[in-house]
């Protein structure tokens, strides 16, 4: 593993003000996360989870304590320059997809790339290579609507993707997918994980796939409760094979 | 920031939505469309008027009788019967603005030719009047002098009267009875059109002054002088010169009213010109609201578009667009739309325009500069009332837009 730390906090809070009431979603969070890594952020609902990652993607900035991000401060960044890092090291995975609808899956994919400057042409063939990549490279002028969950969150990881990015943050990708769809979808992320070295954080509370992880995070009201290697991480690649062969139905 | 990218983005958001965006753009296009041909309307008023002015002849000043007051019963304009020949050859001698001046003498008449009759105008005057009113001959010539001086029987035709008393033969040579005299047709005016005042220009017979005051009417004084001056500069001059030599040949005191007026014809008809002016102003401010309720429509749907499209916002955001990027597409958007609007507005308009010219006899004239301008409002229009919606879409917190459903 690589040594690189991409992700420091130092007693990382974030307060909600909610008219009187003061709501303490993370109260002091202090975490390291090393280049390649893959963590499994875990915990209740309501225990900072998503606060937390929200503001290791820049989509928010904390109340207090600091956040370095491969060595760049960016706590207190504006508006526009949380956007641009963003733009150059963040690759989102929502729960819901969160895919532009009555757009096709090769511009979904391309659409980061058009805020990013990218020419037509590249745009293109990166948007096509990562469709490949995550087995969708024939249903690149589908809609979303057209597709199934997984399909769906398949092309929401090649539009995280697209951007080269330091850091994948998923926020419970597989909620919202059954048990054989979200293996597949984990398969994916450990691919990356490890034939790319990619670090990726990934939101879960179901401790089934939290054991894909290398490494797991346990919050509870707003601080980490443990934090600890997994000792014998799973395969979803083997975990797949071991499977039944899923129906035609389910393909379609 | 705006890019070739950005724009077939907003063409895409647009396409996707087919029937808002061509509802919205209904609203331009109407608007458009109706500045147009209100303009066009306005426009070719005015033209109408401008060729009038031309029609009536260069520099014109007309003198008229003054009014006759007879105990305390003052009679209209031209009772009086002061003005002479003598007074139309002293204008053209002693008053140096003046280029040249003509008598008139009216009446009506029943005119016969051989197969048809028709009641018109009589005009006496000298062969000046033709010059003087800017008016050339369709065929034949004017009478001569010598017909003036001899009080001779001859007539030219005004181009309705020909057609009503000739249909489309050519009369000159053939002959003309007023009030039971023959008189010779010498020539034919090409037609004028409508006077300022909308009468028929064309629907007179000129013959020399001498005859109609001799041998029809039996009257020695004049109805009116046609005056033309050095230069239309130089119409108010002459208006003076002639002013002060009509008092001083009419004797008239210091104290005395004239016993004349004259009329500046054109300043009659810069009147209208002016009139028509501010006509097109009003129709075009009329029409102009009604792009500018257009131009509401487009800020409406943007606000739609915008709440309906809040998670699509998150998303962008979320992928690292920046504020000021969201605010472009959505201007873009709404510039797109109102272009695209106003594009086929003009179109609409200048249709419009055609068939109205065509069905109702209105004169109209589409000016390039009235494109422009529909087309430049509609630009303003898009980034104006689009501004707004783009700003609000522009300042949505990421997060909270995520979530959105
Ligand atoms: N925008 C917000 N305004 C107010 N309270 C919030 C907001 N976002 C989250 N919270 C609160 O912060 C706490 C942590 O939320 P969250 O990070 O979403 O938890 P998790 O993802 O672990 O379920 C919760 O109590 C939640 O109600
Ligand atoms: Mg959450």
């Amino acid at each position: 593993m690589d040594r690189r730390v991409v992700v420091r906090t130092r007693s990382l809070s974030k307060d909600y003000h909610l008219g009187d009431t003061v709501v303490h979603a993370l109260r002091g969070v202090t975490l390291d996360i090393h280049g390649a890594e893959f963590v499994a952020v875990m915990g209740a609902s309501g225990s900072g989870k998503s606060t937390f990652v929200n503001i290791l993607g820049c989509l928010d900035r904390p109340t207090r304590g600091s956040y370095e991000l491969d060595g760049q401060d960016v706590s207190e960044l504006t508006p526009n320059d949380r956007a641009v890092v963003r733009k150059t090291r963040i690759g989102f995975v929502f729960q819901g997809f969160n895919l532009l609808q009555r757009t096709t899956a090769l511009e979904n994919v391309e659409m980061p790339l058009h805020y990013a400057r990218v020419p037509a042409k590249e745009r293109r063939a990166r948007a096509t290579a990562l469709l490949a990549a995550v087995g969708l490279a024939d249903r690149a002028h589908h809609f979303p609507s057209q597709l199934s969950g997984g399909q769906q969150q398949r092309i929401a990881i090649a539009r995280a993707l697209v951007n080269k990015p330091t850091l994948i943050l998923a926020d419970e990708p597989t909620g919202n997918l059954d048990s054989r769809t979200s293996v597949e979808i984990i398969e994916i992320l450990q691919r990356l994980s490890d034939e790319e070295g990619m670090t990726i954080v990934l939101i879960t509370h179901e401790e089934d796939i939290a054991r894909f992880a290398q490494r797991q995070v346990l919050f509870r009201d707003g601080r980490i409760k443990a934090d600890r290697p997994v000792d014998r991480r799973a395969s979803a690649a083997e975990v797949l094979r071991a499977l039944p062969p899923e129906d035609e139905e389910e393909q379609a | 920031m705006i890019d070739l990218s950005t724009l077939q983005m907003a063409l895409r958001a647009l396409a996707r939505n087919k029937m808002r965006s061509g509802l919205t753009m209904l609203g331009i296009i109407i608007g458009v469309a109706a500045v147009i041909v209100m303009v066009a309307i306005g426009e070719g008023a005015k033209y109408a008027v401008q060729n009038q002015i031309a029609s009536m002849g260069s520099n014109l000043l007309v003198v008229f009788p003054g009014t006759t007051t007879q105990g305390g019963v003052r009679h209209g304009w031209g009772s009086m019967s002061t003005m002479t020949i003598d007074d139309v050859e002293a204008i053209a001698r002693e008053c140096p603005a003046v280029r040249m001046s003509a008598p008139g003498v009216r009446s009506v008449a029943q005119a016969v030719s051989q197969s048809q009759n028709w009641s018109t105008s009589l005009q006496g005057t000298t062969p000046e009047y033709f010059e003087i009113r800017n008016w050339p001959f369709r065929s034949g010539e004017s009478f001569g002098y010598g017909d003036v001086a001899a009080m001779a029987n001859v007539c030219v035709l005004g181009a309705t009267a020909a057609d009503k008393l000739f249909g489309s033969e050519d009369p000159v040579g053939l002959v003309v009875r007023i009030k039971n005299l023959p008189f010779r047709v010498a020539g034919v005016l090409e037609p004028k059109g409508q006077s300022v005042m909308g009468s028929d220009q064309d629907d007179t017979i000129v013959i020399p002054y001498t005859t109609l005051q001799r041998k029809v009417l039996g009257i020695s004084h004049l109805n009116m002088i046609f005056v033309s001056a050095v230069s239309q500069s130089d119409t108010a001059v002459a208006s003076e010169q002639v002013t002060s030599l009509l008092r001083q040949r009419h004797r008239i005191q210091l104290y005395q009213e004239d016993d004349f007026s004259i009329r500046n014809l054109s300043d009659v008809a810069s009147t209208a010109a002016a009139t028509s002016s501010v006509m097109t102003l009003l129709l075009a401010s009329i029409a102009g609201v009604s792009l500018l309720v257009g131009g509401i429509g487009v800020m409406n749907i943007m606000l739609v578009s915008v709440t309906e499209r809040t998670r699509e916002i998150g998303i962008r955001m979320a992928v690292g667009a920046l504020a000021r990027e969201i605010m472009g597409q959505f201007l873009v958007e709404s510039v797109v739309l109102a272009l695209l609007g106003g594009s086929i507005g003009i179109l609409v308009g200048i249709g419009g325009a055609r068939a109205i010219s065509a069905m109702a006899k209105w004169p109209t004239l589409i000016s390039p500069a009235s494109i422009a301008l529909a087309f430049a409002f509609s630009a303003a229009v898009g980034i104006f009332f689009g501004l707004y919606p783009a700003r609000k879409a522009s300042q949505l917190d990421p997060i909270d837009s995520l979530r959105y459903e």
